[in-house]
């Protein structure tokens, strides 16, 4: 049993079938990557997962629990938590700011009126704070207002926000996209470093094969909506059906 | 102190200052010269200030953190003037009740509103509020006046008459509002040389509530949850992404905003025991919106700056008329002055919203941060001014 069991799910836009019949599970502990062509219903999947999109049939289990029909925010408290394909971060909050909320939402849940706090009620929010920003090497830039940061730290500070609230399982989509190749291999160092010194779960949607190849321990290929194989990443590179799915290769 | 840091308090203190003194800073010229009539030192006006000025804080919270621009806001003032006026006529004229008995009825109306309102965000959000505001206005001005149920009093407005029971009035408090005892109306004159400051029991009641107000608006403002209110703003798709529930939070903001709105709605007719249905139509939402954005959305003493301007402009600027702009041109040729006379005559008397029209203009596209940045703009200036000697000093030096 995995930690994430996806079941015959299907959806369907209007005349398209976008996921048909798809089955996939991730195994605690492992890295995950979810690769296709465009229009394979990668991003449509992860919509499905995360609260956006409910599908047509089949289910969704988290840890033994169905997450269809719940809020993102529910789904993200039980322990789900999404980074975007461009960095979504609050721009017009200051970066300690921007990981102080999730350090607020693991703390008080989805809702807490907490107006009128005294200092002492924040000072371990505070510190868990401080101590992720160090983490993610990103303490001198705390006051910045978080819009003006690069590319690469806002990706930065999104996987840092996300980390902060101890998921058990984190969902990426395209981390990489748009990025220049230095940023992209910090990236990946940081995504390595997670995966081996935390105790959590990375299912990763992504284009680019160098960074699929390597981050991931296994690979599920999609291809017009339905898996076609799931395999660990030595076979999926020789598998001729993946060629030609992807890379458009006649085997 | 009291759990603001140092630039907080600062602000906390330069407001206090000006409330405590603003009988005698609004009123700088003689009380015969010519120029009177720009004092803005009496009661009425003063009174008008702080309330709107509360108004204006409690809207901030909703518009300038959250971002979320209601437009029915006048409602929860309508509202507030009427309980505090039943009040008024059921107990006696202790305004107490009256102000307490505002601010819950306006907060329950501001919870079934917000509830239905914010499922919905951008312009539909304001489209709605506007039209619960407008089925207020309606409700008070012709449904709920009926002789069988009479509750708002139509057109005339709700006011206390001889025959209402009054239970807790006693023969030796005044007939008018008061406050155990001391009447809202109570005016220390206090003549000074050519000049007189008028220090009205009112207006200080008005102010200390208003302090109240502003100092728990900075610490909202400065809270966890005010910071989850700019989260909104800033990006709700984050925000439900990291296990948030944005809903009860907008809520929350409506509901304090419009218990704001209604604490000002209460302190209107705590001055002055007449509620009329026109403090809910839409043009009175439309100026707390104005204020907001003139003095300076987000910000902390912008919306204060901003209901003080607009409540200037409409009483002092509406009170020009031709004779005194004659009197005033006098000093050229005929023809001359009558020819500025025509010029300005479109921008005074009635015409003040013209005038304050074009300010709004300039101020949104010149200063979008609102009075609040043109006064940052102009420290700014003066420091570059004061700073820019010692500069040159420095790179001079090394040279010598």
């Amino acid at each position: 049993m995995g930690i994430l069991e996806v079941k015959n799910v299907g959806k369907r836009f209007g005349g398209l079938q976008a996921l048909s019949d798809v089955n996939l599970s991730v195994k605690e502990n492992t890295v995950h990557a979810i690769i296709g062509p465009n229009g394979a219903g990668k991003s449509t999947l992860l919509n499905c997962l995360v609260g956006k999109l409910i599908p047509d049939t089949g289910s969704v289990m988290f840890d033994g629990q169905s997450v269809l029909g719940r809020a993102p925010y529910e789904i993200n408290q039980m322990g789900i938590s999404r980074v975007f394909q461009t960095p979504e971060i609050f721009g017009d909050l200051t970066v300690m700011e921007n990981m102080m909320i999730p350090c607020f939402a693991k703390r008080d849940g989805a809702f807490m009126l907490n107006a009128m706090p005294m200092v002492t009620n924040q000072k371990e929010v505070l510190e868990r704070a401080e101590h992720m920003l160090e983490e993610m090497n990103m303490a001198e830039k705390r006051h910045m207002q978080s819009a003006s940061l690069s590319r690469g730290d806002k990706r930065r500070l999104e996987i840092g926000m996300c980390l902060s609230q101890e998921p058990r399982l984190l969902l990426l989509d395209e981390p990489t996209a748009g990025m220049a190749r230095a940023d992209t291999n910090n990236t990946i160092d940081l995504l390595k470093e997670i995966a081996a010194e935390r105790d959590i779960t990375i299912a990763i949607i992504e284009h680019d094969m160098h960074v699929v190849f390597s981050l991931a321990n296994r690979i599920t290929v999609l291809a017009q909506g339905t898996p076609l194989v799931e395999d660990d990443p030595e076979n999926i590179r020789g598998n001729p059906k993946v060629r030609e799915a992807y890379l458009g290769e006649t085997a | 102190m009291f759990g603001l840091d140092k630039r907080d308090t600062g602000v906390l203190i330069i407001v206090t200052l000006l409330a405590l003194f603003a009988p005698i800073i609004l009123n700088p010229f003689p009380t015969d010269s010519a120029m009177a009539q720009f004092n803005a030192g009496y009661p009425d006006l003063m009174q008008k200030f702080v309330i709107f000025g509360i108004f204006a804080i409690g809207f901030n919270i909703l518009f300038g953190l959250t971002g979320y621009l209601s437009f029915g806001h006048a409602a929860f003032l309508g509202i507030g003037s009427y309980s505090c006026v039943w009040m008024f006529k059921l107990l006696g004229y202790n305004v107490i009740p009256g102000i307490v008995l505002s601010i819950l009825i306006s907060g329950l109306f501001a919870l079934l509103i917000g509830f239905v309102s914010l499922r919905r965000s951008g312009i539909y959000f304001s489209i709605l509020t506007l039209a619960f505001a407008q089925m207020c206005f309606a409700l008070a001005y012709s449904v709920l006046s009926n002789p069988r149920f009479n509750l708002t009093n139509g057109e005339t407005g709700l006011q206390v008459y001889a025959n209402d029971p009054q239970w807790f009035h006693r023969d030796g408090l005044p007939d008018l509002p008061h406050l155990f005892g001391l009447s809202m109306r109570a005016t220390q004159k206090i003549q000074v040389g050519a000049w007189e400051f008028q220090l009205n029991a009112g207006y200080y009641m008005c102010a200390i509530v208003m302090l109240i107000c502003f100092y728990l608006a900075i610490r909202i403002f400065r809270s966890p949850f005010g910071m989850m209110l700019r989260a909104v703003k800033s990006n709700q798709q984050r925000m439900n992404y990291t296990g948030l529930n944005s809903r009860p939070y907008t809520l929350a903001a409506f509901v304090i905003s419009g218990m704001y709105a209604g604490l000002a709605g209460g302190l209107l007719s705590a001055v002055d025991p007449l509620a009329g249905a026109e403090r809910m139509q839409w043009t009175a939402s439309g100026e707390v919106v104005l204020m907001t954005i003139l003095g300076g959305a987000g910000t902390l003493i912008g919306p204060v700056l901003g209901a003080g301007f607009i409540k200037y402009f409409e009483n002092i600027f509406s009170k020009i008329n031709d004779n005194v702009l004659h009197s005033w041109f006098a000093f050229l040729p005929d023809g001359l002055e009558d020819f500025m006379v025509f010029i300005i005559h479109p921008f005074i008397g009635k015409g003040w919203h013209l005038t304050l029209g074009i300010l709004f203009m300039l101020v949104v596209i010149y200063l979008p941060g609102g009075l609040v940045e043109g006064g940052q703009r102009v420290l700014g200036w003066f420091r570059k001014r004061s700073a820019k000697p010692d500069a040159k000093a420095g790179k001079t030096e090394p040279a010598e």
